[in-house]
């Protein structure tokens, strides 16, 4: 801890950053972060409008979240889909990892490449073509539709978040363990998992809000019957004009940076 | 390194040997496993085989060192006796048994890693209990077994803690405990001792030593490092290449090497390469010197090249040809520096018309030869020993 | 290292069976969908080109593309103009600030989709706060249903994908050359021209590619911030697809989108960067897919 700290006041002795540099940078921060600052408010307004700045302060638009049956069952499903696409994810995704790991030949880069595809392909690009392909297979509007899209997208992040885990997991240590006496599945759960558990939950939890925070894909697979969360929040936005997503947006924040602070915490505890 | 401190028939000091007995892991037993590998080779479809053709027989209950430059097929053939790797040809066998398909987990071999490959994520005590665990021991069992080897390698009490709280040394002694806590049928160390500065590791070495007496099964111990080899092995089978350049104790080793490279592996000496037939002298230079027919190895073939090589200890220094005792063999020098070794001192010489470097160990009395004179070396004829070039 | 690397590929292994669930998945979900779009896209065994001679002739769709590469263009601009001197600083500053900015990158990718360009709209929208403020200088601009909302609204959410992989290429670069060549007499502008920025062009070219190919498939912020009478070609394959039920024609265009963003994306590669500022990227939740 203390090396860094000392080259951090060298750096600053010798070669300062300039004043206009800092507040390029605090602008372009401000930026980054100003949307974020404009939801809080907005959830508390008693408007019906989205008029900014926020008129009044209530609780009317989370009393309503919280009362309207489609925005529950909205976020019912969301949460469902979002359940299931991520552990459908995370053992597709672990087992993807743990099979390329340190394989380097061409089929190996290929396997690698065909995985993370997804996650350049334009979202609408997908979209329009799932959606075609699912109104034949009957898919549209299912739960299993959605949680086989969401699952598929999910898919990479979790590759990628498993990978670097096994990056730093010393693979003498399975050599080790069979020296021992494990066979292969027994070191797997006695010595792998543990070690790279931080990576799988890591994975698990990017595809759980990847698929919550969906919309493209989302959009072309709704059906009266069956929608999600942000599907419901589209809606409102430009069919009903309905402020209540002002709350859902701020609950969604709130979660989600909640998980961030989870995931920093397990980190945390993890290192010492 | 110290030539003479050779490990004997009967260990001269061994203070914690009868001293304690607790329980069945240090009780002393002669008990290992022969291990034998037939013909192993192992070939990655490189250049040339990583491993090619080695056959050795390591005895029960035997301290065999696998020595060698890195690249020189030694890491390979243990791993092949881990099961880490497997065999392309050849055969290797337990007490007669043939393992070459057996899986590394079925062996029961016990191993310790340079890097100590302990599981982070397990205390002391549970990394030491993973391989009773494995082998569905009852729990009072387990634990009884635990603090008995823990307390064999001296780490009484650090049961709970995590590998990262400890030094290297102590990270050592944990696996060193959990290599051996299940009562394997041999141990494979695997250069245990590399990560460790040097201090550490004549410590952990007398340790290792102990341990191997106390528990009394084979051990085959991997490293580059020959001084650490000598002080250890009963045998040391040096690797050259994927093959077995020579095996033999130690001493036979730096005593009566049949190759130059065991001659230059195993400590310093001056080498005359030369052609010899088979006659009671040979030629070198303007030089001829008598050489006795029991100091030319078998591998010499005559007519082909050889090498005549001396140790530093037994090479003398002469003011002119007159000191030189009859019967000996000389040869002129020229001294280029003397080197303060501490217990001695060494001069580095030039020898003959092309200046071969050589080296001759100074007694206290020699302390008047500087750098710059012109002197002789000489040496008995039956400490010089001539080997395959 | 006495053994060579055990872990080529010698023949099928146990180990491979490992990827069939997620290659399963892939395929069946994502790669046959594409395949049978490509499939009808071909006239569905007639094989004819005409629904791709039809994006070029009907006089909408070529107008869409420009527009959208026009804009992808602006907002990549706009990402880099803010995305260089961003990353630039964070190479400068100590760890526990660089630490700060880091999570400021991110929190685009944190923050939902829909609670994202949901504040957007009511940061653009008439008597917004943007509006009030333009009014202050006499200006009726309203940038919520404008090209310029949408452009201001993505080049947000792209940014960090400009500053992600221009910090990974500008920490590698050594200051001390910086320091070297002010050293020898140069001007900062001209030691940084000369010396740092042909450095840094590598990841400049990942971070430029990699925004604009992103910007190309938009479709919530265009959709939600747009105009229909302006959208973009996200919209466009949308409105196809749901609306006009043209699906080989919705198949054509979105095969052109696909392979002009692979062939960008695999261009963007050979800098080095792309992959692995995803990978960098989806280290944090990505919500590229706006």
């Amino acid at each position: 801890m203390r090396a860094p700290r000392r080259s951090l006041r060298r750096d600053r002795g010798v070669d300062p950053v300039p004043w206009w540099q800092k507040i390029f940078v605090a602008v372009v921060g401000l930026y980054f972060i100003l949307p974020t600052l404009f939801v809080i408010p907005m959830s508390f307004s008693t408007a019906s409008t989205f008029q900014f700045p926020p008129r009044g302060f209530s609780l009317k638009l989370y009393e309503n979240f919280f009362t309207n049956q489609v925005w529950l069952t909205s976020l019912r499903n969301s949460v469902l889909v979002a359940l299931l696409a991520a552990l459908l994810a995370t053992v597709a995704g672990t087992a993807a990892a743990l099979g390329l790991h340190r394989l380097t030949g061409r089929m190996a880069r290929f396997a690698r490449t065909l995985l993370m595809v997804s996650i350049v392909t334009p979202a609408i690009v997908l979209a329009v073509a799932v959606y075609i392909s699912f109104l034949k297979w009957h898919l549209v509007g299912t739960v299993t539709g959605y949680v086989l899209a969401h699952a598929a997208i999910g898919v990479p992040f979790v590759l990628v978040s498993v990978t670097s885990a096994l990056g730093g997991f010393d693979p003498r240590l399975l050599r080790a363990s069979a020296s021992l006496g494990a066979p292969p599945f027994r070191t797997f759960l006695r010595v792998t998992m543990p070690l790279i558990s931080r990576g799988i939950l890591t994975g698990a939890i990017f595809a759980f809000v990847t698929s919550f925070d969906e919309v493209v894909i989302a959009l072309f697979l709704r059906a009266p019957g069956f929608q999600t969360l942000p599907v419901q929040m589209y809606n409102s936005v430009t069919v009903e004009i309905d402020p209540t997503i002002a709350a859902s947006s701020s609950l969604v924040v709130t979660a989600v940076t909640a998980v961030c602070l989870v995931l920093q915490f397990v980190g945390r505890r993890r290192k010492s | 390194m110290s030539a003479t401190k050779f490990p004997t028939a009967s260990p001269t000091a061994s203070p914690a040997a009868s001293a304690t007995a607790p329980g069945p892991v240090a009780v002393p037993r002669r008990a290992g496993t022969q291990i034998r590998l037939t013909g192993v080779t192992k070939d990655y479809g490189l250049a040339s085989p990583a491993v090619a053709g080695v056959s050795l027989t390591i005895e029960p209950g035997e301290f065999m060192t696998l020595l060698g430059p890195s690249g020189s097929g030694k890491t390979t053939t243990l791993n092949l006796i881990a099961g880490f790797e497997t065999l392309t040809a050849g055969s290797i066998a337990f007490n007669g048994a043939d393992v070459s398909r057996l899986p590394p987990h079925k062996r029961n071999l016990g191993m310790l890693f340079q890097n100590y490959a302990l599981f982070p994520h397990l205390t002391v005590a549970q990394n030491v209990a993973y391989p009773l665990r494995e082998r569905r021991l009852p729990k009072p069992e387990i634990a009884r077994r635990v603090s008995e080897v823990l307390e064999l390698v001296q780490l009484t009490g650090r049961d709970g803690t995590y590998p990262a709280q400890l030094s290297g040394g102590q990270q050592q002694r944990v696996a060193l405990a959990r290599a051996i806590v299940f009562d394997p049928s041999a141990l494979l160390l695997d250069e245990p001792l590399g990560a460790l500065d040097r201090n550490l590791r004549s410590t952990l070495q007398l340790e290792i030593r102990r341990i191997h007496r106390e528990v009394g099964s084979t051990f085959v111990f991997v490293t580059h490092d020959q001084e650490e080899a000598m002080n250890l092995s009963d045998r040391i089978a040096l690797f050259n290449d994927g093959r077995i350049e020579q095996v033999g104790t130690p001493e036979a080793l730096y005593q009566t090497p049949e190759t130059l490279f065991t001659a230059r592996f195993l400590g310093d000496s001056t080498v005359f390469e030369l052609p010899y037939g088979d006659g009671a002298g040979a030629a070198w230079e303007d030089e001829v010197w008598a050489v006795d027919p029991a100091t030319v190895s078998a591998r010499v073939v005559a007519g082909s090249r050889a090498a005549l090589v001396v140790r530093p200890e037994d090479v003398r220094i002469a003011a002119d040809r007159s000191a030189v005792p009859s019967g000996a063999n000389a040869v002129s020098a020229t001294i280029r520096d003397v080197e303060y070794m501490g217990a001695y001192r060494t001069a580095v010489l030039a020898l003959g018309r092309g200046g071969v470097a050589g080296r001759a160990r100074l007694d206290a009395l020699e302390s008047d030869l500087g750098a710059g004179q012109s002197v002789t070396a000489w040496w008995r004829v039956d400490r010089q020993r001539l080997v395959a070039a | 290292m006495n053994t060579p690397d055990p872990a080529r590929w010698r023949g099928p292994s146990p180990r491979w069976l490992l990827l069939v669930p997620a290659l399963a998945l892939l395929a069946a979900i994502l790669l046959l969908p594409l395949g049978q779009s490509l499939f009808r896209s071909v006239g569905q065994g007639d094989w004819t080109l005409d629904h791709y001679a039809r994006l070029f002739t009907d006089g909408v769709t070529l107008r869409v593309l420009a527009r959208t590469a026009v804009t992808a263009a602006v907002v990549t601009v706009i990402a880099f103009a803010l995305g260089y001197p961003y990353a630039y600083v964070m190479t400068r500053v100590g760890p526990r600030m660089r630490g700060v900015l880091l999570v400021i990158v991110l929190i685009p990718f944190w923050t939902s989709v829909m609670a994202r360009n949901f504040a957007w709209i009511v940061i653009l929208q008439r008597e917004g706060p943007v509006h009030s403020f333009f009014r202050l200088f006499g200006l009726d601009v309203v940038l919520y249903g404008s090209v310029a909302g949408v452009t201001v609204a993505m080049s947000q959410v792209l940014l960090p994908f400009m500053v992600l992989p221009l910090f990974s290429a500008l920490s590698g670069i050594d200051r001390r050359l910086l320091l070297a060549a002010r050293g020898l007499g140069s001007h900062p502008l001209v030691a940084f021209w000369k010396i740092y920025w042909p450095l840094s062009r590598g990841g400049v070219v990942a971070g430029l590619i990699l925004v604009f190919t992103l910007s190309l498939g938009f479709y919530v912020t265009p959709a939600l911030l747009g105009s229909p009478k302006e959208s973009l070609v996200a919209q466009l394959l949308g409105q196809r697809t749901t609306q006009l039920l043209d699906f080989a024609g919705a198949g054509a265009l979105g095969m052109l989108v696909l392979v002009v963003t692979l062939v960008l994306v695999a261009w963007a590669n050979r800098f080095g960067g792309t992959i692995s500022a995803i990978g960098v990227v989806a280290a944090a939740p990505v919500k590229d897919r706006t």
